[in-house]
């Protein structure tokens, strides 16, 4: 399956990938209407770190052994068996935020957007390259293959 | 020949152990038991069924076809009653009875209900299945008052539900502060004023000593006495006081029990090749550093997970799991886990802060390094960085200060810390 590598000591935080994180989960998929224009911003389902010079951008690892699937209290977290992504199907989330208080990154937010449900990377669907790598300017994203 | 996998109970921990055996067998025969007559639900979904929010449909814990993909032969309806160790069978109240090589325990809780006066008329109920919410539910239209003894997770579960549904609702607590088992004193005071302002009153430091009921038509609950004499009219009455390890099959077979049933690491319990985990059993809390029961959805189906795996011959360890809560019940946000209340001596330490403009809360509890308990109030985004810590038994105590701040994250923890989990390493989960 793919993983997105973040590369620290290439980011120079400026939150691009937030960005686009948001245009992709737009209604529009336009960067001036999804932010100007669409009536309901999506939360950005990346998020950059900064202390000083140090920064990098996180989102979901997909883990393995994904304790945010495990923990869900209505199955929507699940492991998607085909691209191994953890998706979340906000028809099936109650947002009772187990999955936030287990997951370890601290990669789940509340979906500020629709306040009842999480949100989190879902690889923009496993197709391609996610918005987040293929607009960082200076490669801190990449897509690797992992067995 | 194909092991015979035998599962009593089909919700988080049943279904947790099937997924663990096939994650290693694919072969072996693996049947599930259970007395409800639904496929796997969300349990905690009832009060949104009650609600009128979620029908069955939208309650299934796993796709329809869960069961015929896994190759899962689900009986329903149906319990079992009998459980024999040595001739390794396993009766059903309808008299079958199946053979087993490998057999898991996962019966969860039976509500408890205390021996007051009354509670046996028309008009009381439990509140732990799919039954009972659609029971409740067929009462709403004809009713006005109800009234909820026991203000914890269920309690404060099924009174949004009946508020929701517009009707005037108490909730009885019998100690001095609702959700008292999962939050601490300042995070119970903002929980009840959310309780609150939705309408619903919050008696507390009471509990209902006695139940009236209508002379005529089958004695239907009418009001309740309080022990402070004050009585409360109500058609309604739900006991949602708490949930007890359902052992009585496992008992009844002479496997070891304790408060729940008594298992190892390897969720086995003193008999050979039989299994137990979720809410009937006690088992490691990590942070207590106790074996009790904590009888909460993530650790049942954790626990089935590394059940199942043993049972398929795998050596897979059960993490141990804590006591953990979640709550967006009244529009709280709101997540705990751990020890919440250190006892004074014992080298705990405790770091919180509070912001009540902001509706904000924080507090972590250390002992010696490591975290042993947190609660987050607010903005809890992040607060799964605080408890994958704790989980890990990470030594925090450097820069755990830092975990109380905003906007704190990854890169709060020390460098090879954070590289780790950079790199989708984490120690605290698996099976
Ligand atoms: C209203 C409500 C809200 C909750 N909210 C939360 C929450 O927000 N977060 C959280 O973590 N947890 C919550 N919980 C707790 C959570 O639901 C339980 O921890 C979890 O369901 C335990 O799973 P289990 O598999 O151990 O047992 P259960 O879910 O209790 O399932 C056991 C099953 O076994 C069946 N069974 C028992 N004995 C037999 C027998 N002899 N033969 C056949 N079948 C049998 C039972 O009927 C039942 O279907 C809530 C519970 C309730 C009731």
């Amino acid at each position: 399956m793919k993983r997105i590598v973040a590369r620290e000591e290439y980011c120079i935080g400026c939150r691009l990938c937030e960005v686009h994180c948001v245009v992709q989960h737009s209604r529009t998929k336009n960067i001036i209407k999804a932010f100007k224009k669409e009536r309901v911003r999506p939360t950005a389902r990346i998020h950059v770190e900064e202390s000083g010079p140090e920064s990098f951008s996180l989102q979901c690892r997909h883990c393995d052994e994904p304790s945010c699937v495990y923990a869900c209290l209505t199955g929507a977290m699940h492991k998607d068996e085909l691209t191994g992504a953890v998706v979340h199907d906000p028809e099936r989330c109650i947002g009772c935020w187990t999955c936030l208080l287990f997951c370890p990154n601290g990669a789940i937010a509340k979906d500020a957007a629709h306040g009842k449900v999480v949100a989190k990377c879902d690889l923009c669907g496993g197709q391609g390259t996610p918005a987040c790598v293929e607009n960082c300017p200076n490669e801190a994203l990449v897509l690797e293959e992992v067995p | 020949m194909a092991r015979r996998y035998v599962i009593v109970g089909n919700s988080a921990g049943g279904v947790g152990a099937a997924e663990g055996i096939r994650q290693v067998d694919r072969e072996g025969q693996i049947t599930i038991v259970s007395d409800e007559p639904y496929p796997a639900y969300s349990r905690p979904m009832i009060s949104k069924y009650l609600a009128g929010e979620a029908d069955l449909a939208h309650m299934l814990y796993r796709p329809a076809d869960f069961y015929a993909k896994q190759g899962i032969e689900l009986l329903t309806g149906t319990a079992a009653s009998a459980l024999d160790l040595q001739a390794h069978t396993l009766t059903l109240a309808d008299g079958r009875r199946l053979a087993w090589d490998q057999l898991l325990l996962a019966t969860g809780g039976t509500p408890f209900v205390p021996r007051t006066e009354g509670l046996d008329r028309e008009g009381v109920f439990t509140f732990t299945t799919l039954d009972d919410a659609k029971r409740l539910a067929a009462k709403l239209s004809a009713a006005r008052r109800a009234v909820v003894i026991g203000g914890g997770l269920i309690g404060i579960s099924v009174a949004e539900a009946l508020a929701k549904k517009n009707l005037a609702v108490s909730v009885v607590e019998l100690k001095d502060r609702i959700l008292n088992m999962v939050l601490d004193e300042p995070a119970s005071v903002i929980a009840e004023e959310a309780v609150r302002r939705a309408g619903v009153e919050v008696l507390c430091n009471t509990t209902v000593a006695s139940v009236v009921g209508r002379p005529q038509n089958g004695g239907a609950v009418v009001s309740v006495f309080l022990d402070n004499g004050r009585e409360v009219p109500c058609d309604l009455l739900v006991v949602a006081i708490g949930v007890v390890p359902r052992t009585d099959l496992a008992k009844a077979a002479g496997l070891k029990v304790n408060r729940g049933i008594v298992v190892d690491e390897h969720m086995a319990t003193d008999a050979p090749g039989v299994y137990a985990c979720g809410d009937c059993v006690e088992a490691y809390d990590f942070a207590a550093d106790v074996v009790r029961p904590t009888p909460v959805w993530p650790n049942a189906y954790l626990g089935g997970r590394t059940a199942g795996r043993n049972m398929a011959g795998d050596a897979a360890v059960y993490p141990g799991g804590t006591a953990c809560s979640s709550l967006n019940y009244f529009g709280l946000s709101l997540v705990s886990a751990g020890v919440l209340l250190p006892p004074a001596n014992d080298g705990f330490q405790v770091l919180s802060r509070v912001e009540p403009e902001r509706g904000l809360y924080r507090k972590l509890v250390l002992r010696g390094e490591q975290l042993a308990g947190l609660i987050y109030v607010g903005d809890i985004n992040r607060a799964g960085i605080a408890f994958g810590l704790m989980r890990e038994g990470a030594a925090v105590a450097g820069f755990a200060e830092e975990l109380l701040a905003d906007g704190f994250g990854l890169i709060s923890l020390p460098r090879e810390l954070r590289q780790s989990r950079l790199e989708g390493k984490f120690n605290g989960v698996h099976p």
